[in-house]
């Protein structure tokens, strides 16, 4: 695999660099330092610039107009676009755009025209209903939430836990136990408006991630029509599982850029700061440590952008991007780790971003799947289908 | 963690205000009715936390007679959760809080 940048990527990557440097940088100066949202006009503004640059709604197909690029570029880009305080989980505070819950670009046509195409023109908002409490990495056995036919329509019980968005939301995907009988076999996809009865978003769930919360969701005999059943019946796990292994990609991505940011200001500190009549950056142990991060980056980037490669080109990407979510969110953490040691007591006030990144990148390990949980589908795959 | 703020309501004098930590944090405020009349947090840029930014409010808010607080670095979904709870069992804000569009909606029950 060639990962020299073709110019039009390295155009591109330069584009959106200096977009979040000179654009969105200094206003998180004038941010509350664990902010996730911009003031609303400048968020117009960066929209419509975002858009000049042609770069908006990146995931969305070219097909419901998107712009046409790759899988490698947009996880170039995605390494970029979190090179900033809000960056590991409010990449760029959503100013280029995104395609929503993907999933529906597979919906039928009559759920495409009342979800998908409103979710597209900014009028809806959608959430992923699938982690209950009684756990999220396995989700074919451990979702225990029910729908029960009941003539045209399901009546749906039970509850979820740690899912960004619903209190925002206007409908959402939920997976429910169609057939008890049935593992992975038994679990099935609706869509669900957030205004039916018995839809009950209970609580907010506070975690390290200080700005983006979690919600806590309850069904009370909430009655879904069939008409909102997506994909098949029975075929919800497919959903869910496609759906977790692309996000991996973007999700190492991010933690790569928040990586290159936090080294870079520990490489120029370093290079400034004096201790004992020297820099750091002439102590073997500082210098150590910018080499473990040099290296942990590298990893990282070389494992993300092949499992992206894979992916582009229609192979079986489970492995890489597992691989890619495993090391970018352990070497991320190190690497923050690093800098705010080298940084001092000034590494952990609210007066630098690595406070931040040191409780958000920790998240990183455990969600989207666990890092043991990566391991396990690596050695699925090394060992085939007896581990299953 | 009570979805309600629970802590005990002080009143609103020279003392208390001096005596509130330099931690971020949210608080309310309550009308001498005991209606909350504002809900507030105390961020990473409040220059004393909780003591600068309750004084501060409760310097702007006239009908202001009691404050209550929590410390928490957690102000920031703190904040909205509680207001989300205001909306949910008042249907409105508080009276001096700002609309907010982009509020969730909560059914705390």
């Amino acid at each position: 695999m060639d990962l020299t940048l073709t110019a039009e990527q390295d155009l591109i990557v330069s584009m959106v660099r200096r977009f979040v440097r000179e654009e969105i940088v200094p206003l998180e100066l004038g941010l509350d330092p664990d902010a996730d949202e911009l003031p609303a006009a400048d968020r117009t503004r960066l929209v419509a610039k975002v858009k000049e640059m042609g770069l908006y709604g990146l995931d969305i197909p070219p097909e419901y107009g998107g712009p046409e690029i790759d899988l490698p570029t947009r996880t170039l880009i995605a390494i970029e676009m979190s090179q900033h305080r809000a960056g590991l989980y409010a990449p760029c505070y959503g100013v280029f755009g995104g395609a929503g819950l993907a999933q529906l670009f597979e919906a039928n046509d009559d759920q495409k025209s009342r979800y998908l195409q409103p979710m597209l023109r900014g009028e809806k908002r959608g959430f992923f209903g699938l982690t209950e409490p009684s756990g999220g990495s396995d989700p074919a056995r451990a979702i225990r939430t029910r729908a029960v036919r009941d003539g045209d329509d399901w009546i749906i019980n039970g509850s979820k836990i740690f899912i960004s968005g619903a209190d925002r939301a206007h409908f959402g995907l939920v997976f429910a136990r169609t057939d008890p009988e049935k593992g992975r076999g038994g679990v099935t996809c609706f869509i669900v408006d957030t205004d039916t009865p018995g839809f009950h978003v209970r609580r907010v769930v506070h975690t390290l991630r200080a700005a983006r919360y979690a919600t806590e969701l309850s069904f009370v005999d909430m009655r879904v029509p069939n008409a909102n059943v997506l994909g098949k019946l029975n075929g919800g796990f497919a959903i869910a599982n496609d759906r977790l292994s692309r996000q991996r990609i973007p999700y190492a991505a991010g933690c790569i850029g928040v990586a290159v940011l936090a080294h870079e200001m520990a490489v120029e500190y370093a290079g400034q700061r004096e201790t004992f009549g020297a820099t750091l950056a002439s102590r073997q142990a500082i210098q150590w440590m910018l080499v473990d991060n040099e290296i942990d980056i590298e990893t990282a980037r070389w494992l993300t952008l092949a499992a992206a490669d894979r992916a582009e080109r229609g192979e079986d990407f489970r492995k890489q991007a597992a691989m890619a979510k495993l090391v970018a969110t352990e070497a991320g953490g190190r690497v923050v780790d690093r800098c705010m040691q080298i940084y001092g007591g000034y590494g952990v006030t609210k007066d630098f971003p690595f406070e931040r990144w040191y409780r958000e990148m920790r998240i990183r390990r455990i969600g989207e799947g666990p890092s043991e949980v990566q391991r396990h589908i690596i050695a699925r795959d090394i060992l085939g289908a007896s581990l299953r | 963690m009570q979805i309600r703020c629970t802590k005990p309501w002080l009143t609103i004098d020279a003392a208390a205000l001096e005596a509130l930590p330099g931690q971020l944090g949210i608080f309310e405020l309550a009308d001498g009715t005991g209606r909350v009349v504002y809900i507030g947090r105390a961020d990473a840029r409040s220059l004393f936390g909780l003591r600068s930014e309750v004084a501060r409010q409760a310097r702007a808010i006239p009908d202001a007679t009691a404050f209550r607080f929590e410390v928490t670095t957690a102000y920031h979904t703190r904040h909205l959760e509680l207001l989300m709870v205001h909306q949910a069992d008042h249907a409105a804000l508080p009276k001096y809080n700002e609309p907010m569009p982009s509020l969730g909606r909560l059914s705390p029950g």
